[in-house]
């Protein structure tokens, strides 16, 4: 009973996945009423799509933004975290407060004035205006506090010892162990900035420069596809399998990161 | 060598502090500048006075799109906790192969929304949509999904409890095991039937994820861009115009910064006020 339930749940959670590869490689005048298998495999679709839009090049770029706004997260999340969690300064409590009521600002309100700094700073088609403004991120700061304050006091009070500075405390002592920290932060962010459309549709006019959901976004909205539903599926395909794929490999961790998020906000 | 550890900890939350300031604190001072303000970027700025704030209550797009979040909300939240709830408490009975249905269940979220709206959208399609085959195919007639304007936004809903249940279901799942074994058992000695049990005991210890699920669906709604953005575009007759599908446009289309701004001050009070008024609601549970 409850097998059953779940397998017609489960199927209808996969298989619309399934039915987009199949009709990706479907001739296109068999997508309209295909449902389990096309009568001949075809790679024209992606070939369309290759010579139409450059996504090889938003592979490119989407891999250095995410790449490039993860490591900034987790280096500048674990120098405030350690700072707000292990060091007593003036003012602690205060940047700390800052930063819960960041959280629950909704972006709505800071979006317009935002891109004007983007295009004051002349950031505008630049990969600075997709990667900076999300150098810093308040829940991964809150996540690394929260993780360090478990660490007891005499791990870092012994490496000082030893001649340790603050940044080798961090690095070298800290780092390695709050890996369960640092997995949960790198794959939230990393899976937040590869999906992220709304921001790159702002600052990127360039085509060369765009990332691959909004390069996709654009194909899929603009005229180029020529209303051919194979080409538009293709490059949803391109876009989703980096994520799908690291997804098969660390999924237990994609969803222990995704159910924490959740549970802290 | 004193004066160094005192500094120290300013350098290191100096990033966040210079972050604060340019990216959020000014933002939100400006926002209100621009809201008194019409300007197009390009132009010098004209200030206005209260022009934004009349403009913004006699602007139909506006209430509409109020609506349209609305509608999406009233379809999403229910929806979204009765299917998170019904395949959390089977997942709960300690199946086989448990894994491999919440790792089913959980692939829509880790997609991009992009992906699943194109592929959506095709599943909506009219002619040869999978939907309205499978609806002709039993002797039904063809539904608009995306093209009637009384059921677009509810297709969209659906597609967006579709994307997004499988987080709940984990947050569900978690709060599940949060209640104790010994109240079951309990109450089957004293012959409560499974419904009884589930209305009990587990609704009201799971009281404070379904509030954490209205919360985040809330603010979710208002955040609505992409799915109207690639499916309708905001139509039909503006029927899936969203909260931040319209701050796009008046910003990013028409360049009116100032009344983009004004949206978008509004839209962000009114998520705060709801949101806030749902926490109200927790702490009188409690």
């Amino acid at each position: 009973m409850f097998y059953l339930a779940l397998t017609i749940c489960a199927v209808i959670f996969v298989y619309p996945f399934y039915w987009m590869v199949i009709a990706s490689i479907a001739p296109e005048n068999e997508i309209g009423s295909l449902t389990i298998m096309p009568t001949s495999l075809t790679l024209s679709s992606y070939a369309q799509m290759v010579d139409k839009i450059p996504i090889g090049g938003a592979f490119i770029n989407s891999l250095i933004v995410a790449s490039s706004i993860t490591i900034g997260v987790l280096i500048f999340g674990s120098m405030i975290g350690y700072a707000l969690s292990k060091l007593v300064f003036k003012g602690r409590d205060l940047i700390f407060y800052i930063i819960i009521f960041t959280m629950t600002l909704p972006f709505q309100i800071t979006l317009i004035p935002q891109y004007i700094i983007m295009v004051k700073f002349g950031w505008i088609d630049t990969y600075w205006a997709l990667i900076v403004p999300y150098l810093i991120n308040a829940l991964s700061i809150i996540m690394f506090r929260q993780y360090f304050k478990s660490i007891p006091d005499s791990l870092i009070d012994a490496a000082r010892l030893d001649g340790c500075n603050e940044l080798q405390i961090i690095f070298r002592i800290l780092w390695p162990n709050s890996m369960p920290a640092i997995i949960t932060i790198g794959i939230i962010t990393f899976m937040a900035s590869w999906n992220e459309v709304l921001w790159p549709l702002i600052v990127i006019r360039d085509e060369s420069l765009m990332t691959m959901p909004q390069l996709v976004t654009l194909f899929a909205v603009g005229g180029r596809a020529e209303s051919q539903l194979g080409v538009k599926l293709a490059s949803a395909v391109m876009l989703a399998l980096p994520i799908v794929l690291a997804y098969l490999f660390f999924q237990k961790y994609f969803i222990q990161s995704m159910a924490s998020t959740g549970i802290k906000e | 060598m004193i004066t160094r550890k005192k500094i120290l900890p300013y350098l290191l939350v100096s990033p966040y502090i210079v972050h604060f300031l340019l990216f959020v604190a000014f933002p939100v001072v400006f926002s209100i500048v621009l809201t008194f303000h019409k300007w197009n970027i390009i132009a010098p700025m004209e200030y206005t006075g209260l022009n934004n704030y009349v403009r913004l209550f006699n602007d139909k797009t506006f209430i509409k799109s109020m609506g349209n979040t609305l509608i999406f909300l009233v379809i999403h939240i229910p929806l979204q906790i009765i299917v998170a709830l019904f395949l959390a408490e089977i997942l709960n009975q300690k199946l086989k192969l448990r894994g491999v249905f919440r790792g089913a269940f959980f692939l829509p979220v880790i997609v991009s929304g992009v992906v699943v709206t194109i592929l959506w959208q095709q599943l909506y399609g009219f002619d040869t949509g999978l939907f309205n085959r499978l609806l002709t195919g039993v002797g039904l007639s063809k539904v608009g999904w995306l093209t009637d304007p009384g059921i677009a936004m509810i297709s969209i809903a659906v597609m967006a409890t579709w994307k997004n249940v499988g987080l709940y279901i984990i947050l569900f799942l978690v709060g599940l095991q949060t209640v104790p074994a010994q109240y079951y058992e309990a109450a089957d000695l004293e012959g409560a039937n499974h419904w009884q049990k589930f209305f009990k005991i587990t609704l009201p210890m799971i009281n404070p994820t379904i509030f954490m699920v209205v919360i985040l669906s809330t603010i979710g709604g208002f955040s609505l861009f992409i799915e109207p953005y690639i499916m309708t575009g905001g139509g039909p007759l503006n029927s899936t115009v969203s909260a931040v599908l319209y701050i796009y446009k008046q910003g990013f289309f028409y360049y009116h910064m100032g009344y983009a701004a004004t949206l978008g001050l509004f839209f962000a009070f009114i998520i705060l006020a709801v949101v806030m008024i749902q926490k109200k609601f927790i702490e009188k549970d409690h």
